[in-house]
């Protein structure tokens, strides 16, 4: 088995990485301000549903039901998918996905295909391998061509570049498309990528994409976006591949009428994104002649094996977490290491790579449970981080700081709502350091973080009061 | 290793991937989750205005997302549609091939058989859709011979006609009409093309068509 996610095995830990970038104030100060817009736009949409908190109900035990039940899921999608004249391919790992991708493209004799933005693809370095087989790969959403022009890395699971701001866009851009006068605007941004791209989409014949859901019943794939290169990617091409996490079936067509009220209004703060693509198999006369799914496990199965971990699968990639999160907003996506940052990413990508590596990545987090009061699907981020905590501890990973800190969760957690029990490992993880309420300069390993965090030490109790407490 | 269908040919080995990620599938299981039927659906399901106040908030969707939005009443059609194009200054029309004849100017052609190239000369085209939905300004349109996904995406102006008993207020209403046809292919639009990625500021106009109009009949 060869699982990894990105680079992730090889990155730095997430100290040591952010260090290096909290240095970077353009950078963090791009990040901010691009956090705070859709942090703003997503309030007042999010505002305006009264039956929010219901939807998120709904999607959360949506998909806790589909995981439960994922293997009959999967089948009845491949089933139906195949019915329509799809065809689904099972890849165990990154290797194995990338391997049945290139295969496919090169039974079409062709050398270049049009990517639609698929973090998933970015998880199983499906560009490097398609290089490596002769084939160029086009990626045609804005913020990913950003990426791939600017031979950067992304840094948000919704907005790829969105640590890059306007006057850095169009340097790429000028530099790249060879447009001397190019000017600033978004507008005149946005123009020069669709001159870029109409004549690839014009004119290649092979397309890859990711999927946002599977439906199981009817063997539907949907693709929500909003620039329209996605409708370019799904049904112009003569083959189309759409490369998708197993945990992306839903039982039910009007499953969809949940997650495309939840998705739009969290990732982008609209009421809804501009398109969404709905296609089931081959239409005579219309679209790609030829589709394939590869369904991915790369890793997904170890997560699913942890009862206390495994919600960490209903996440519909809305970015809402890494928005919401202080770290995240200080340190940008880079520092993760993974093609996943932010909250989801210190949860997701230590597991699906089985807790061998990137064990520093649940502790990027100060527990403050703001990722959590986001989630559209109501995954318990903070929970999770804990348990894994736990879980690298009891893997021999871990400076004396956090064992301490552990050991105190640990007992927190053994009583307590889930909530009472985080506030208590945040005060239990500032203890050794904390003085008047404020929090000294932690030593070691966790030296970097009094540079960025916010400091304010966690109110109420003081760790000794409540450690005596306990007994 | 040489790849067939779901299966690799390893050293004479078939490793069935398939059944592998199944069968962990299946050891993984130990959390009992309610069945389906029993899921809690306390949202709204059906929305409560009627068709003038879902007509007034779709339009208001509509204009926010800077889309035009015009209306007629049943026999005015070809005239508003002729009114629209003029005042966008649109010539060289295509129509999806269900459209009555007599909705169109003489000059507009049948665009169901255009090449991608061809599309990507004319002016712009004209469509119905199959249901809009006023709470999030969005029209759905369910594609087949006559309207081909190409004919909707490629030119860079689409005027869609919609009929006031078309319009739903929420999306869960709209979703059931939907899964009517979702055998077909379907595409729902919120504005016309636009993109978030520069700083987090929708821009209009990326790939798709940079001009929507929604034609609204009484
Ligand atoms: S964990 Fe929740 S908030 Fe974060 S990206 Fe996934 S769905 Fe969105």
């Amino acid at each position: 088995m060869s699982v990894y996610v990105g680079h992730a095995a090889e990155a730095e830990a997430f100290p040591r990485a952010a260090e290096t970038l909290v240095a970077d104030t353009q950078l963090r100060r791009n990040v901010r301000h691009a956090t705070d817009v859709i942090r703003r736009k997503r309030a007042r949409v999010v505002d305006e549903v009264p039956d929010w908190e219901a939807l998120r109900e709904t999607g959360h035990a949506i998909k806790q039901h589909t995981l439960a039940h994922l293997d009959r899921y999967l089948e009845e999608f491949e089933r139906n998918c195949t019915k329509a004249g799809g065809r689904v391919h099972w890849a165990r790992d990154a290797d194995e996905a990338n391997r049945i991708i290139v295969d496919l493209i090169r039974a079409t004799g062709e050398s270049e295909v049009i990517k639609v933005k698929t973090m998933t693809s970015d998880e199983i370095r499906l560009n490097e391998a398609l290089e490596a087989a002769g084939i160029t790969p086009f990626e045609t959403d804005l913020a990913d061509l950003i990426v791939q022009l600017g031979e950067d890395k992304p840094s948000h699971i919704v907005v790829p570049a969105l640590h890059r701001n306007r006057m850095e866009i169009r340097e790429i851009f000028r530099r790249k498309m060879k447009l001397e006068h190019l000017g600033d605007k978004p507008e005149d941004l946005a123009a020069a990528a669709r001159v870029y791209l109409r004549e690839k989409f014009l004119s290649v014949p092979v397309a890859i994409s990711g999927a946002n859901f599977l439906v199981a019943e009817t063997g539907s794939v949907v693709v929500v976006e909003s620039e329209g290169n996605g409708r370019m990617c799904v049904s112009l091409p003569r083959v189309l591949i759409s490369l998708v996490g197993i945990e992306k079936v839903v039982p039910r067509f009007e499953d969809l009428e949940v997650f495309l009220q939840l998705l739009p209004r969290s990732a982008t703060g609209e009421r809804m994104n501009p398109y969404n693509s709905i296609w089931t198999g081959v239409t005579p006369g219309d679209g790609p002649r030829e589709f394939h799914v590869v369904l991915l496990d790369n890793g997904r199965t170890n997560v699913l094996r942890d009862d206390e971990a495994s919600e960490t699968l209903d996440c519909i990639r809305c970015g809402a977490c890494l928005n919401a999160c202080p770290v995240y907003r200080q340190t940008g996506g880079h520092a993760y290491g993974s093609v996943y940052g932010g909250p989801i990413g210190a949860i997701l990508t230590p597991q699906l790579q089985a807790m061998q590596h990137s064990q520093s990545l649940p502790y990027a987090s100060s527990l403050c449970g703001a990722c959590y009061e986001v989630c559209p699907v109501k995954i318990n981020i903070p929970e999770i981080l804990v348990h894994l905590r736990a879980k690298a501890v009891e893997q021999g990973y871990e400076p004396w700081q956090e064992r301490a800190a552990m050991k105190a969760a640990s007992i927190a957690l053994a009583s307590g709502s889930r909530l009472e029990a985080a506030q208590k490992l945040a005060r239990a993880m500032q203890w050794p350091f904390e003085h008047d309420g404020k929090l000294e300069h932690l030593p070691g390993m966790l030296a970097s973080w009094t540079e960025f965090r916010d400091l304010d030490a966690v109110p109420g109790q003081s760790f000794r009061e409540w450690w005596a407490e306990r007994g | 290793m040489r790849y067939q269908g779901n299966r690799f040919e390893n050293g004479g080995q078939n490793v069935d991937s398939r059944e592998a990620i199944l069968a962990r599938i299946r050891e993984a299981h130990s959390q009992r989750e309610p069945e389906y039927g029993d899921l809690p659906r306390l949202y709204r399901q059906e929305g409560d205005l009627d068709v003038q106040d879902r007509i007034a908030l779709l339009s208001e969707r509509l204009a926010d997302y800077g889309c035009g939005v015009h209306r007629c009443g049943r026999d005015g059609i070809a005239a508003a549609i002729g009114a629209v194009l003029g005042q966008r200054g649109r010539t060289d029309m295509v129509a999806s091939g269900d459209l009555p004849r007599e909705w169109l100017p003489d000059t507009v052609r049948t665009g169901a058989d255009l090449s991608y190239r061809e599309l990507d000369r004319v002016g712009g085209v004209i469509t119905r859709c199959s249901l809009a939905i006023a709470q999030t300004g969005t029209i759905v349109l369910e594609h087949d011979a006559h309207t081909p996904r190409a004919l909707t995406l490629i030119p860079d102006y689409h005027l869609c006609v919609l009929f006031a008993e078309q319009v739903v207020e929420l999306v869960p209403e709209a979703m059931r009409r939907m899964a009517g046809f979702a055998e077909r292919p379907i595409t729902t639009i919120s504005g016309p093309s636009a993109t978030s990625d520069i700083e987090m500021t929708r821009v209009a106009g990326v790939h798709g068509p940079r001009t929507l109009d929604v034609l609204i009949v009484k």
